[in-house]
């Protein structure tokens, strides 16, 4: 057998890949100090953070979970995998994009909820509204001068709606970041 | 509230205060010596440790120094090694020999105070975020927010620092924690979630072991992870090497799992290793990596590091693979359990290459070796640096010494020039290169072995780091010798600033250098000086001889340089070597582009 078909778990990766971005998701102790490691780990190491949620998911369990967003190449995207498993009160990580492709899937489902604030008189009134139901936006609050919508979806279908919004006239945003699992019955 | 440490009732669940759970819990662990250095935060500990005696503390002079010299005892005892500081200024000066002892991988654990629960975030009178500022500087910290968890925290603390791969842990217990009354436990009724994986995976070894059967030239390169695993994976290695006849050389960490005197050994790698290891390691067609992380020091050149080689890496820290270098067959493990694997397997089998297979790889070898590449040439009047480590070397090497350096050119001449055959006698700071390590790393290991002979050898320069320490070692009767290789420099930033700087000499000069003589007598230690190579044995005899701490002023020849030498960013065949350095080398050794290395 040479060594180049030895593919041993996930340590064997080609280099000269492009930069990829995954998911992980990190199930962790419910303890204040251990989102303050996760985050001390990828900026004191330079890896980047595209997306970070965090919530207690098992409360009898005492676990919470982290999903995080990178990009990387997959050498770097494995380090910090290993390097989150390195620290003592991270149970679990799991590469939900390289998980998918093992089960044959594409990619893992990622959901991202938005809550946009809209300033619209007048006929501009008639072209948010138009927009919100295109995207199955909900709204959620409204005066004769505002809208504030609720919009899930991934994440490229909510920079598509804020795109689209911003000549209306945008007056505030927030955004959950990235809740993600995989298809399929099997649990992390 | 007090608690009587000598009493030999069972303890689980006795009510006590937080400072006597701390004490109880410490000597449950089995800890006979502390380093530490009071203050308003930790005062109550320090009235519990007044009241028994058990447990024995090691003031110190400076909390930095307490940290290395936990490691110290660590490293010569193979135990978790303890300090114990107060808030604020004690817990920061600690922070260096944390981040030296996360990056040696040595399991020490900081038991630090704080202010009282109520006053945290209050800019309280010598308060400071000790955990967050200990975070990327530990394995694990911990912050006690209920005296009822302190006893199981403390257990869980030992038990992550030294599982796995070991390193520092830290404790900080505000004072009202440690006044409160709560419920100890013993370690045995401790369950532990931290369980790294210590098994190899068998298919890897397997393959690992039919790819060192069918090796023309392979070679071992052993680490620091070989000595942390313990003497049975000492033994295992030094039987591997002996079955296949494997060449081997070590890290700079790993000195002594494979006796130097032995005869497949090749020397140290890396930048200031030997030519015949380095060039083994570039040719080689099958590595076998023990316990080591490809530090840029071992190395070089990324791209032509080993370039036809098939690698093989035994670690237990999963990030450590393929982190720097990319290995054909990554075996995650514990050294000691997956080299009994190995052998197993290769006990079993025939088709080991015969050692004439071997024979053509052995005679390039030793046709390496006679470069001789760290000769030298002994002066009749002035002592060179590679000359007194070889005689410190060969007139205490009966008594089985344990070496500690500082860090510099005299850490790497004695890498070269002493040697090590046993594991766990070889304390050095390599991964941080923390100056002011060396002497209070001695005086831990001289705690821990108050009937053997310990060496620092250290640079003029260095030892100013923590000078102070020699109080320590009067106090506590530790009999350390600091052999100082006196070169009136900063020796390795000046080889660096000749390589690297046109020889501009900015600020390596050591100035107003102390009489070494006069501040060991001052301390009421003993004060040599040696100046002349005739002289050197007799001083060296009386410095071993005598049963106090030594300052030992060795004069050495100021402007030698450290070689072999591969100049950062390059391969490990375009080493520099002695004798072929002439002014002209030492300028062009390094181009622009690689300056920016370290
Ligand atoms: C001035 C200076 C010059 C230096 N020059 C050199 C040089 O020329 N050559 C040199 O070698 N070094 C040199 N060093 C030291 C260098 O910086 C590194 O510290 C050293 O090379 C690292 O050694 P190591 O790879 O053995 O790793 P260590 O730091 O000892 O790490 C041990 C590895 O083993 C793993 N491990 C730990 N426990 C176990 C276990 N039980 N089972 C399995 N795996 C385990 C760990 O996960 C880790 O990956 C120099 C340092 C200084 C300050
Ligand atoms: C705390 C700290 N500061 C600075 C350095 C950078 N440094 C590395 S070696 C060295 C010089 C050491 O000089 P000396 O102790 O005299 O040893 P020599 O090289 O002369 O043997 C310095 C300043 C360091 N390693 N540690």
């Amino acid at each position: 057998m040479p060594a180049s078909d030895f593919i041993l778990n996930d340590f064997t990766i080609s280099d000269n890949t492009p930069v990829e971005t995954h998911t992980l998701a990190v199930l962790v102790d419910n303890d204040p100090g251990v989102l303050a490691r996760v985050i001390g780990l990828f900026s004191g190491r330079g890896y980047n953070i595209e997306s970070l949620t965090v919530s207690a998911t098992e409360q009898e369990k005492l676990l919470s979970r982290i999903t995080i967003v990178t990009c990387g190449v997959p050498h770097v995207i494995n380090q910090i995998r290993y390097q989150l498993e390195r620290i003592v009160p991270v149970h679990c990580v799991v590469d939900l994009h390289v998980r998918a492709r093992e089960l044959g899937q594409d990619k893992p489902i990622q959901r991202e909820l938005a809550l946009v604030k809209v300033l619209a008189k007048g006929i501009n009134r008639v072209d948010a509204l138009r927009l919100a139901e295109a995207f199955n936006a909900k709204m959620v609050d409204a005066t004769v001068e505002h809208f504030i919508f609720e919009v899930t979806g991934n994440s490229s279908k909510l920079d598509q709606f804020v795109s689209l919004m911003r000549p209306i006239g945008i007056v505030e945003i927030c955004r959950t970041g990235v809740a993600a699992v995989n298809r399929g019955s099997k649990g992390m | 509230m007090k608690y009587d440490h000598t009493a030999a009732q069972p303890v689980y669940g006795r009510e006590m205060s937080g400072a006597a759970i701390v004490v109880q819990a410490l000597i449950d662990q089995g800890v006979k010596h502390i380093f530490g250095y009071p203050g308003g935060a930790v005062l109550p500990i320090f009235d519990e440790i007044y009241q028994q005696e058990k447990l024995q503390h090691i003031l110190v002079r400076h909390e930095q120094a307490a940290g290395h010299a936990a490691e110290g005892y660590a490293r010569a005892t193979g135990k978790v090694g303890v300090l114990l500081v107060t808030s604020g200024p004690g817990a920061t000066n600690a922070v260096t020999p944390l981040q030296d002892a996360l990056i040696d991988s040595v399991p020490i654990l900081c038991i630090s105070g704080q202010v009282p629960t109520t006053l945290i975030g209050s800019d309280a009178f010598q308060e400071a975020d000790t955990v967050g500022i200990t975070r990327p500087c530990t394995k694990h910290n911990w912050l006690v927010k209920n005296v009822n968890d302190l006893s199981r925290i403390i257990h869980e603390a030992f038990h992550v620092a030294r599982t796995g791969r070991p390193g520092p842990v830290l404790i900080d217990i505000p004072k009202d924690i440690q006044l409160a009354s709560g419920f100890y436990v013993e370690p045995k009724f401790v369950s532990m979630g931290y369980r790294p994986q210590l098994v190899g995976e068998t298919r890897a070894i397997d393959y690992a072991v039919d790819l060192l059967c069918a090796a023309k030239k392979p070679v071992i390169y052993s680490g620091g992870g070989v000595i942390n695993s313990g003497a049975h994976a000492v033994r295992l290695l030094r039987e591997l090497v002996h079955i296949g006849d494997f060449p081997i050389t070590s890290t700079l960490m790993g000195l002594g799992a494979y006796p130097a005197n032995g005869k497949n050994w090749l020397g140290m790698l890396g930048m200031h290793g030997t030519y015949e290891a380095n060039m083994t390691m570039h040719d080689c067609d099958i590595m076998l990596a023990v316990g080591a992380r490809f530090d840029d020091r071992i190395t070089g050149c990324l791209d032509a590091f080993s370039p036809d080689a098939k690698i093989i890496h035994i670690d237990i820290d999963p990030s450590s693979i393929n982190k720097n270098v990319r290995v054909n067959v990554p075996i995650v493990g514990d050294v000691a359990y997956v080299l009994e694997a190995m052998m197993y397997r290769l006990r079993g089998i025939s088709s080991m290459q015969e050692p004439s297979a071997r024979e053509s790889w052995w005679q390039q070898i030793n046709k390496w070796r006679e470069r001789k590449s760290l000769a030298y040439h002994q002066k009749t009047n002035v002592i060179m640096p590679q000359y007194a480590i070889e005689r410190l070397y060969t007139l205490t090497k009966k008594y089985n010494p344990y070496l500690t350096t500082e860090v510099g050119q005299h850490q790497m001449w004695t890498a070269q020039f002493f040697g090590f055959d046993e594991p766990c006698h070889w304390m050095t700071s390599g991964g941080l290169g923390t100056m002011g390590y060396g002497f209070p790393a001695a005086i831990g290991v001289q705690i821990a072995r108050p009937d053997d002979l310990v060496i620092c050898v250290a640079g003029d320069a260095s030892i100013q780091m923590n000078i102070q320490e020699l109080s320590t070692a009067i106090q506590h009767r530790a009999r350390v010798k600091v052999f100082i290789m006196n070169n009136q420099y900063m020796g390795m930033v000046r080889q660096w600033q000749q390589l690297l700087y046109g020889n501009r000499l900015s600020h390596s000069y050591v100035e107003a250098m102390p009489d070494f003589v006069k501040l060991a007598e001052a301390y009421g230690a003993i004060g040599i000086q040696c100046t002349k190579p005739g002289e050197l044995d007799d001083c060296i005899r009386e410095m071993v001889a005598c049963d106090k701490p030594v300052l030992f002023d060795c004069r050495v020849v100021n402007l030698e340089n450290c070689f072999p030498m591969i100049p950062s960013g390059r391969a490990h065949n375009e080493m520099l070597l002695a004798d072929e350095v002439t002014d002209d080398v030492m300028e062009n050794a390094i181009d622009a582009n690689d300056r920016s290395l370290v």
